[in-house]
């Protein structure tokens, strides 16, 4: 059944649909240099700076646990919470360069318990939830492979 | 010493805490007509009704200056309505206060009150894809309890927290609280109680976390010299020194309710006070005062593990020395430094719009020695501090 759903982002513009290196996708200041997530258009946040423009950047796939937590009860909508609710673990991650922390759910399957900060983590992509015709796909921060960092092209 | 600066409390009420589900206005007007009473005023001597808002109650709460006038009856005063998540109490108050300082009035009404819906608070209605706070839920199911939790798991990864701690902090707040009439929960809690209480968000368990409150608060503030007047002298009358609400300096480098992401420290590095730590020190360099000179702190223990954060964000003591702050018993009546000396949002829950004004409501009585059971011996400086969602705080002083 699932093959004739369509697979869609929950939101758009976030993250690439890859299915090998998926990352997130910031937007940067072409003035100064800072970054922004989630993504947007317009100016840039820094208040030195005039920039009225702000550029769509990938954003590094591995980062450090900041903090971290578990949901053991369903969060009200507009969550879409699976039935019976199973808990999931969310981290915010903190990706050394572009100096951000990315709050985001943790890979089905790992909850608090295997996670501590400090931890390293990287992007994946999981399905958040399904309807009668989609398949809604959600960046998620999973255990980093305990092997070399993949050497992506979408990593500048 | 720049009195001039300062205006005073002539009276403060409040409707008690509760989950009712009544009419919020009900609430307000009872907490009006107590500070009313206390100040020894009545409804037509006053020129300005601050209103503190509230979301979830239809237009009414959206104008809940002009709401709270025409319920005590159109007069003719100038009003305002403030928002500012859970710093809006103080946001009216810095209205009032603002008004009565520039001299266009010596007679202020400060108020807000609030009906919760039970259970997570949840974003108002509607499909609004591009609203920062409708996506922490869809896309993450981020409630308030997991921004909650990422503070306390900090606490215990970084500076060997227990859940024990944290659980020590509800059971002092139950212990103040017990005998406050306004208070909603009245019952001393054990540590066997917290620990053994469902957990929510991990560490985070239910009993960590305020509950949702219906509630009123209200405060009558004057100009110094009508207070002069009105009472004949200013002896133990109370004093704002201070109205501390600032925003974050970018880059707000701490990730924040309701916040997916935090600024980017890449280029601007992140400024030297975090903005909590920023809150409380506004309101210090305005009052020309620090840590030292407080005697009583009302802090947002919107969880326990927050409370504990909020002793380092005051200056109560250094950052990671907070769990032994609390085991000392500094922070119980009795102790160096009473902390929720009310019983503190453990003990009340969350009405977001007056929960600023009953932080004040508290130091007023316990300054004045009217605090009963739970008073705090000899107190004459108190500080309040809150944080809401969208980079709003505040942190008042109030002096005798």
């Amino acid at each position: 059944m699932s093959e004739t759903l369509s697979r869609v982002p929950i939101i758009e513009g976030w993250f690439t649909d890859d299915p090998v290196t998926p990352s997130l996708v910031g937007a940067k200041c072409p003035a100064c240099g800072t970054y922004v997530f989630p993504p947007r258009s317009g100016d840039c946040p820094s208040p030195a700076c005039e920039s009225p423009t702000l550029e769509p950047a990938p954003l590094s796939r591995r980062g450090r646990i900041w903090s971290y937590t578990e949901n053991r009860y369903a969060p009200p909508p507009p969550y879409v919470a699976s039935d019976p609710f199973a808990p999931y673990a969310l981290a915010a991650v903190e990706l050394q360069a572009e100096g951000l922390v990315v709050l985001g759910k943790v890979v089905t399957g790992v909850l608090a318990a295997d996670l501590h900060v400090g931890m390293e983590m990287q992007l994946e992509l999981d399905v958040s939830h399904r309807d009668d015709e989609h398949e809604y796909v959600v960046y998620v921060w999973a255990p980093a492979a305990p092997k070399p960092k993949v050497t992506g092209t979408v990593e500048t | 010493m720049s009195r001039k600066k300062e205006v005073a409390i002539l009276g403060v009420g409040m409707h008690p805490w509760g989950k009712w589900g009544r009419d919020f206005t009900e609430y307000g007007m009872v907490a009006a007509r107590a500070a009313l009473a206390d100040a020894g005023l009545a409804w037509t001597d006053v020129q300005y009704v601050a209103g503190a808002d509230t979301i979830r109650n239809g237009y009414p709460g959206f104008i809940a200056g002009s709401t709270f006038a025409q319920k005590l009856g159109w007069n003719g005063t100038r009003i305002s309505s403030s928002y500012a998540a859970c710093a809006s109490g103080a946001q009216a108050l810095d209205s009032a206060r603002a008004q009565i300082l520039a001299g266009f009035c010596d007679v202020a009404l400060v108020i807000g009150a609030d009906t919760t819906p039970k259970g997570f608070f949840a974003p108002v209605g509607g499909e609004r894809r591009s609203d920062p706070d409708w996506q922490r839920f869809h896309i993450l199911g981020a409630t308030n309890p997991v921004y909650f939790a990422l503070f306390a798991r900090r606490r215990m990864d970084l500076y060997g927290a227990t859940a024990e701690d944290f659980a020590q902090v509800k059971v002092k707040n139950s212990r103040h609280g017990l005998h406050n009439p306004n208070a909603r929960f009245r019952k001393e809690n054990t540590v066997a109680d917290v620990v053994n209480s469902p957990v929510v968000s991990d560490p985070l368990r239910l009993l960590d976390i305020c509950a949702t409150s219906d509630g009123g608060a209200a405060m009558i503030v004057t100009s110094v010299d009508y207070a002069r007047r009105h009472v004949g002298n200013l002896d133990g009358v109370c004093r704002v020194a201070a109205v501390g609400t600032v925003t974050p300096r970018y880059p707000q480098n701490i990730l924040e309710l309701p916040d997916i992401a935090s600024d980017s420290t890449a280029v601007v590095p992140a400024p030297a006070r975090t903005y909590k730590d920023s809150i409380a020190w506004s309101a210090y360099e305005q009052a020309g005062i620090g840590p030292d000179d407080i005697d009583l702190a009302e802090v947002y223990d919107l969880s326990t593990a927050l409370e504990l954060d909020w002793y380092e964000h005051i200056g109560l003591c250094p950052e990671g020395d907070a769990e032994a702050l609390l085991r000392s018993g500094a922070t119980s009546i009795g102790g160096r430094i009473p902390v929720n000396a009310s019983g503190g949002l453990a003990s009340f829950g969350e009405a977001i719009p007056a929960q600023a004004i009953s932080q004040c409501c508290e130091l007023v009585w316990q300054l004045r020695g009217q605090a009963g059971p739970r008073q705090v011996e000899g107190a004459r400086v108190g500080i309040t501090a809150n944080q809401g969602l969208f980079g709003h705080g505040s942190s008042v002083i109030i002096t005798r």
